[in-house]
């Protein structure tokens, strides 16, 4: 029943719609992305998690086919977050069995075209991915991608330099996190007084977001795997 | 005035209990980052549970995590809760010592005033807590910034986590350290008031150490009735104010703005309220030993 | 000759305790001046006003024709003390305790003048010795040191010979002797030992329950009129009788325990002698000793003494 409603909707959708096929679109966003085989990228990161203030870091991503990606602070401290694997756009075409795509239309009042991923293995760690895409530069510029386990990531990407290779100049990645708290027993922190009483849930399952501005992106000139482990 | 100050720093040091402290502290501080040398990771994994859903560490994270300034950090806060008694036994004993041995009477007989010679000792004692935190600093701090190199300086809070840059940290600690010295300043100006009513100096440090413990008790508790009443008024509750040197600002997106302090106001209060202490501790000495009949 | 201590009316109370009660007394330049007591007669309380340890509750001390009070530090400059036991650091070497005082005392001192000082006090071997491997003479002669490292022109010694075994106690007397003859020192002695007083002490003042009992010149006090004589008989009640018939009559004063007392001059206890055989009483023992020591005696033993003194 859900099945023939889908089609349903798809079919509405493909014959509504003017221009091309959302495969068509998702193919050639994925070509862009298959030109490029490892990469090194240099960028800052800002971290904005509620309960961490954290400076802004320099850091080094490292990528390499299929789905391996690092984020290194390469002299400083930083928190990264729990599938930052996914700021790999290519992260979300990874899918034996390959997907149902479902085209949702134009986004009002942008030009980007919304469509839905959905992996045709059953058991698979993601769920539901959407993504729109800008159907004349052919790049993925959001992205929501919903998991079985770790909740649901939001990335956001501006394109300059790099986009014939569909990769970002800015990635913003949304992460939701668990609520964080110590015993004063343990912290032994100092009290100024200042605080005032905040409602319980505040620090509770909020979205997390950590933002990467790339500087430069050194391109398919090999990365070894020692970078990974 | 200056040579009476060298002659009770010449007392101080010459005297075995003086080095007690001194080895203490090397014994703390080094046990600590032995331990955190060999079985660091696990500290940091106790520390970092709370977060480990959301974020991922690597073996790398931890170890640049577990740097000379955190373990400093940890040091400092295990060791300035035990300083007090260190600083006690030297305060302590300043006067009531010095009844005990007889000395006092024939000190007093000698053409000093007696707020001068209080003064001295005071002053000696001071002293004596700034060589204890200069060696506590050049243990801890430098010792584990040899062992363990610097990184940038993670702060773990009840309800959040101060991150700061590696060049951002050291002027911190000359902050906290300063603070400490004027923390520390307010035990040895009790422990010295105290010893002005005693005859031997075991009641002084034993009466000082209680009173400590008993006030930092209060002031760890979270009973909301003391909360507004006491704690503010307790001088334990301020000691710990050192750590807000490393309580940063951040920007309206969580970034820690280098160089600053979250609420210098607050720790100058309680720098003020401090002070207002020793003040009062010391002046009360001065005032009762003024008038005190020496009988011993 | 001008009056180095003058004090006046002093009186101290511990909360109801009367330590010293209206005390007056005048030490005069270049005395050694006896302050006898028993041990809680108040010698020390009054030694510790002169000494500014302790505040009187009233009367008026001047030292060197000035006001303690207002005059501390410049008394205070030319006064070396000991106060009972001779308490230094024990865990610093003689040298370094004298340097120690020695400053407090605000002069400048070289090695070799510390060093002289106490070879002055016979311990210029054990100079770099902890005072605690001391000896209680040496430690007493170090504290002597210690009073006169500054070479004070008033010297208060209290109780200095207690503890001390005879030869120490001969050392001390000789010592007090130079500084008094010699160096023209003065000095304040207390002790609650007559004897010793006796032999050093120009003028001498004798206190009991905090109050002022006798005060004078010791040649004076010592008056060989009052000699005061213990007689001891086969029959005491019989000696008693009969001295009371005799000549002697009027010198009879009393019988205490088992002995006769009479007081009289010196000079005539051959007389009394002779009489004695002439009544043929037989005499085990006669001894005899000045009023004043009977005195004092009758004060630390609580016996009833002979009725000599006459202030």
């Amino acid at each position: 029943m859900k099945r023939i409603f889908f089609i349903g909707l798809f079919i509405f959708i493909v014959f509504s719609s003017a221009g091309q096929a959302a495969e068509d679109i998702i193919n050639k966003v994925k070509a862009k992305l298959e030109k490029v085989n490892d990469y090194e990228a240099k960028g800052k990161m800002k971290t904005n998690v509620v309960f961490i203030k954290a400076p802004i870091a320099n850091v080094k991503v490292y990528y390499k086919k299929p789905n391996k990606l690092r984020i290194n602070n390469e002299s400083g401290i930083s928190f990264i977050p729990k599938g930052s694997v996914n700021i790999n756009l290519n992260n979300i075409f990874i899918n034996t069995e390959g997907f149902d795509i479902i085209d949702v239309g134009k986004e009002a009042g942008t030009n980007l075209r919304i469509i839905k991923l959905l992996p045709k293995d059953e058991n698979a760690e993601v769920v539901l991915s959407t993504v729109y895409v800008d159907e004349v530069q052919y790049v993925i510029k959001k992205a929501k991608t919903t998991t079985r386990e770790n909740g649901t990531y939001e990335l956001e990407m501006t394109y300059g330099k790099y986009a014939e290779y569909g990769l970002a100049d800015k990635v913003s990645f949304s992460f939701n996190t668990k609520d964080y708290k110590l015993p004063k027993g343990i912290t032994f922190d100092y009290d100024d007084g200042s605080k005032k009483e905040e409602p319980a849930d505040k620090l509770k399952n909020k979205k997390g977001k950590v933002e990467i501005t790339y500087s430069a992106y050194t391109i398919n000139k090999g990365v070894p795997d020692s970078v990974f482990k | 005035m200056w040579k009476l100050l060298k002659i009770e720093l010449f007392k101080i040091f010459k005297r075995p209990r003086t080095y007690i402290a001194f080895g203490a502290i090397a014994a703390i501080v080094f046990l600590i980052q032995v331990a955190l040398k060999f079985d660091g990771k696990s500290y940091v994994d106790l520390l970092m549970s709370n977060l480990s859903g959301s974020f991922e560490f690597s073996d790398e994270f931890k170890n640049k995590l577990l740097n000379g300034y955190l373990i400093c950090f940890v040091i400092l806060n295990t060791l300035l809760i035990q300083m007090p008694l260190l600083v006690a036994l030297i305060a302590g004993d300043s006067i009531a010592g010095e009844a005990n041995m007889g000395t006092l009477r024939l000190s007093l007989t000698k053409p000093v005033s007696r707020t001068q010679y209080m003064l001295v000792k005071f002053a000696a004692s001071v002293v004596y807590t700034l060589a204890l935190l200069i060696w506590m600093a050049a243990l801890a701090l430098f010792g584990s910034m040899l062992i363990f190199g610097t990184n940038d300086m993670v702060v773990l809070r009840s309800e959040g986590i101060e991150q700061m840059k590696d060049f951002d940290v050291l002027w911190r600690y000359v902050a906290a350290f300063g603070y400490a010295a004027v923390a520390l300043t307010t035990v040895s100006a009790l422990a010295f008031l105290l010893s002005v009513f005693a005859e031997n100096s075991i009641g002084p440090i034993i009466a000082t150490m209680s009173i400590v413990i008993v006030f930092t008790i209060l002031s760890e508790m979270n009973i909301p009735i003391y909360d507004k009443t006491i704690k503010p008024y307790l001088f334990t509750s301020h000691m710990v104010a050192w750590k807000g040197f490393f309580y940063v600002k951040a920007d309206a997106e969580g970034t820690t703005i280098n160089g600053s302090i979250e609420n210098l106001p607050a720790v100058l209060r309680s720098l003020g309220i401090l002070v207002a202490y020793i003040v009062l501790f010391f002046s009360t000495a001065v005032w009762v030993f003024r008038k005190k009949d020496i009988l011993t | 000759m001008g009056s180095i201590i003058r004090v006046d009316h002093l009186t101290k109370h511990f909360r109801d305790i009367k330590a010293v009660e209206n005390l007056s007394f005048t030490v005069e330049e270049g005395q050694v001046y006896g302050f006898l007591g028993q041990n809680g007669a108040g010698k020390s309380t009054t030694i510790r006003m002169l000494l500014t340890l302790i505040q009187p509750t009233s009367g008026s001390i001047d030292i060197f024709g000035m006001d303690l009070q207002r005059h501390r530090k410049e008394i205070l400059r030319q006064v070396g003390a000991i106060i009972e036991r001779p308490d230094l650091y024990k865990y610093l070497t003689a040298l370094e305790n004298l340097r120690i005082f020695a400053t407090m005392s605000g002069i400048k001192i070289s090695g070799k003048k510390l060093m002289d000082q106490l070879a002055m006090v016979g311990l210029e071997q054990r100079a770099h010795s902890k005072v605690k491997t001391y000896s209680q003479g040496m430690k007493q002669r170090l504290g002597i040191a210690t009073a006169l490292v500054h070479d004070p022109k008033l010297i208060i010694l209290d109780e200095p010979t207690n503890g001390l075994d005879p030869q120490g106690i001969a050392d001390i007397r000789n010592l007090i002797l130079m500084l008094s003859r010699e160096k023209n020192k003065t000095l304040l002695i207390s002790s609650h030992l007559l004897s010793e007083i006796e032999l050093i002490a120009d003028s001498m003042l004798i206190i009991d329950k905090g109050k002022k009992l006798v005060e004078g010149r010791v040649n004076d006090l010592f008056d060989p009129a009052e000699t005061v004589v213990e007689l001891k008989t086969t029959n005491d009640a019989a000696a008693f009788e009969k001295l009371s018939g005799s000549d002697f009559r009027e010198f009879v004063q009393q019988r205490r325990n088992d002995c006769v007392l009479l007081k009289l001059h010196r000079n005539r206890i051959p007389e009394v002698l002779k009489e004695l055989v002439r009544m043929e009483v037989n005499v085990i023992s006669l001894h005899s000793k000045h009023s004043l020591e009977d005195y004092f005696l009758s004060l630390t033993t609580g016996q009833p003494h002979v009725e000599a003194l006459k202030n």
